[in-house]
């Protein structure tokens, strides 16, 4: 009956080293094996590494300003422009510029890609409004600096945010390139229009992004933009040979977002 | 020994009242802050850290020149700096104990601080700065007590105090160095991607901590019956003198590089802080203020006599904090985010309530000063009687 005096001890030293080293004493004995219980559950899109090509040769201003409309309302993304719901609230134009939060927005060629624009480009790329968000680089920034990886990596190349972690240090704000990180500088529910029950939203004090859509992956749909983008955007597994993307990539001349910072950014651009 | 402060002068408590006064209104304001959030600062998404970060940033160097007045006392046995070691020391602990608050007022969820050590994270730098940080602190709390305690029984201090000793001198010049890897290995922002940034931090920061030293090594002969001495304080005066020397010139050797280089992502951060972007120009004054003010006091602080006067020494080490602080207190910070990395501008200027959350803080830093300067002096006048 029970246990012998070596199961004994081999049990107590297993629990002693889950106490003293949690999870990563763990990964050293059995490697992969507290990984192994996240799985995806059927049905949900998967991929080895996402990626995004946005084609601006199908982009027009009306159709990103829909896919800014797609994303900002599924997550919950105030709208610090626009009145406030609640009258109570009450904001001026420095603090509307100030406090914006976005996940999903435009900005032009010089903006978007400083450094190589020139006085004599062609004219169609004056008027471009490039559809900026997350980069979800191979190599991020934002992860390297946060102090309590709070925003990290998943294997498929998505950055997570966890919002329940962040202290609100902004560390990663100032570490990210692409100025793709927003702070609720105040309580963001008074400028949300329209609340998406189904997703959360957030406190005052932390930091939230882009995150490729991953509730949307997880329940096997594609991201809202690329949903609302009529073809204008290609989401898909870059280690896939025969995915969209990879055609795309494969066809076309594509450029990114300050590549020579050694970020590798995984949002791809046909001019 | 801590029975030393609740008994003192008039002055004494009229400072303490004043000190905490300020902390008062700083705390309610904080109060405000934590219900609101940081909205009620200037920051912005473009410009995310301010005014709280850059005086963290700032006195983490006067916390590190404490080093300036150990290291000669027990690596070289220079005597004379055995009187003033404890000054040093009380300054570095009230210094962190200010750079701990300012990051604390900094963050948006401080419920969550501890989320730091639950989840530590080596390879942020922000985890590497708690540890220095909170390292320091207790060095310099060990250290200080352990030894005034011994003077106090005239005693010598027991030998197993002499590696933690040791050891809090290079730990002085690491919390200063990993303070400058925070903003040195961030890609996007061109002002702060240097690697002569942590060195223009530690001369600036020897510099500006001894600086102020001196000035309150005067007040402290002032107002008390202890002085801290003729010699000690003109050896620190040479060691200011040639900080700064070391800082004007690490600052041309980064002028020279980025404007020879001529590349945009550099330079614009100093077009931007010294002559302003079209209608941008807030900190521009700020900024010529510290570098002409910074030369100046250089020029001054290189001729004996100047130093050899207290009262124009005096004005040259008010001189070396202020242009300092304006450097790394007000530029630093703002001038990394401002223009942003796709040249655009937001600008920024703390608040009424940041400001007076920052004047709080401060205050919470020289009330812990005043408090341990008294325990201090009081031990050495207790000895001298």
């Amino acid at each position: 009956m029970g246990i012998n005096r070596r199961e004994f001890l081999r049990i107590a030293g297993l629990s002693t080293l889950m106490g003293l080293g949690g999870k990563a004493a763990w990964e050293l004995v059995f490697p992969g094996q507290a990984l192994a219980q996240y799985t995806s559950k059927p049905g949900a899109l998967v991929a080895k590494r996402w990626a995004m090509v946005v084609d601006m040769r199908k982009m027009t201003e009306s159709l990103a300003a829909k896919c800014i409309e797609a994303c900002h309302s599924a997550h919950n993304v105030p709208n610090m422009a626009a009145p406030p719901v609640d009258p109570q609230v009450t904001i001026s134009d420095n603090q509307k510029n100030r406090w914006q939060m976005k996940w999903l927005w435009t900005d032009s060629f010089e903006h978007a890609f400083p450094g190589q624009e020139q006085e004599h480009m062609q004219e169609r790329l004056h008027k471009m409004q490039f559809l900026l968000l997350c980069n979800h680089c191979e190599n991020p920034p934002c992860v390297r600096v946060c102090p309590t990886k709070a925003t990290f990596r998943r294997p498929d190349g998505i950055v997570m945010m966890d919002m329940h972690r962040c202290i609100g240090c902004r560390y990663c704000m100032a570490g990210c390139p692409y100025g793709a990180r927003s702070f609720n500088w105040r309580d963001p529910r008074p400028f949300i229009a329209k609340l998406n029950e189904t997703y959360p939203t957030r406190e005052k004090g932390v930091v939230e992004k882009c995150l490729f859509c991953e509730e949307r992956l997880a329940k096997g749909q594609m991201p809202a933009c690329v949903e609302a983008s009529q073809g204008a955007i290609v989401f898909g597994d870059l280690t896939d040979p025969k995915s969209k993307v990879r055609e795309l990539l494969r066809t076309q001349y594509t450029i990114r977002r300050k590549p020579q910072l050694g970020t590798n950014p995984h949002v791809f651009y046909i001019i | 020994m801590l029975e030393k402060a609740l008994v003192g002068s008039k002055r004494y408590f009229q400072l303490l009242g004043f000190l905490a006064a300020l902390m008062i209104i700083g705390g309610s304001m904080y109060l405000w802050q934590l219900t609101f959030g940081l909205g009620i600062t200037g920051m912005s998404r473009d410009v995310s850290w301010g005014f709280y970060v850059a005086q963290f940033t700032y006195l983490v160097g006067v916390a590190a020149s404490a080093v300036m007045v150990v290291l000669p006392y027990y690596l070289h046995n220079y005597k004379a700096f055995g009187r003033i070691a404890i000054l040093g020391e009380f300054l570095a602990v009230a210094a962190v104990t200010m750079c701990i608050l300012f990051i604390v007022v900094d963050l948006g969820r401080p419920d969550r601080i501890l989320n730091v050590l639950k989840y530590p994270t080596p390879n942020s730098v922000l985890f590497w700065d708690m540890v220095v940080l909170n390292g320091y602190l207790f060095l310099n709390l060990l250290c200080g007590w352990v030894v005034m305690e011994a003077e106090r029984n005239q005693v010598a201090p027991p030998k197993w105090i002499k590696p933690f000793i040791y050891l809090a001198i290079p730990w002085a010049p690491s919390i200063h160095t990993v303070t400058a890897f925070l903003y040195a290995g961030l890609p996007g922002r061109g002002y702060w991607l240097t690697a002569i940034m942590a060195p223009r931090f530690l001369s600036s920061a020897f510099a500006s901590g001894p600086a102020l030293l001196i000035l309150l090594c005067l007040l402290v002969r002032r107002y008390t019956n202890f002085d801290p001495g003729k010699e000690q304080i003109q050896t620190l005066a040479k060691i200011v003198a040639y900080a700064i020397i070391i800082n004007v010139f690490f600052f041309f050797c980064e002028v020279f590089t980025v404007f020879y280089s001529q590349i945009p992502e550099h330079t614009q951060h100093f077009y931007y802080l010294f002559k302003g972007i079209g209608p941008y120009a807030k900190l521009v004054p700020f900024m010529w203020v510290s570098i002409i003010g910074m030369i100046a006091a250089t020029l001054a602080l290189v001729f004996p006599q100047v130093r050899q006067n207290e009262k124009t020494l005096a004005l040259a080490c008010g001189l070396v904090v202020l242009t300092t602080w304006i450097d790394k207190g007000l530029g630093l910070i703002t001038g990394g985010f401002v223009p942003n990395p796709f040249d655009r501008i937001t600008e920024y200027w703390p608040t009424g309530p940041e400001a007076l959350i920052t004047l709080g803080v401060w205050a919470t830093g020289f009330f812990i000063l005043t408090i341990l300067y008294k325990i201090a002096v009081s031990i050495k006048e207790e000895i001298r009687a």
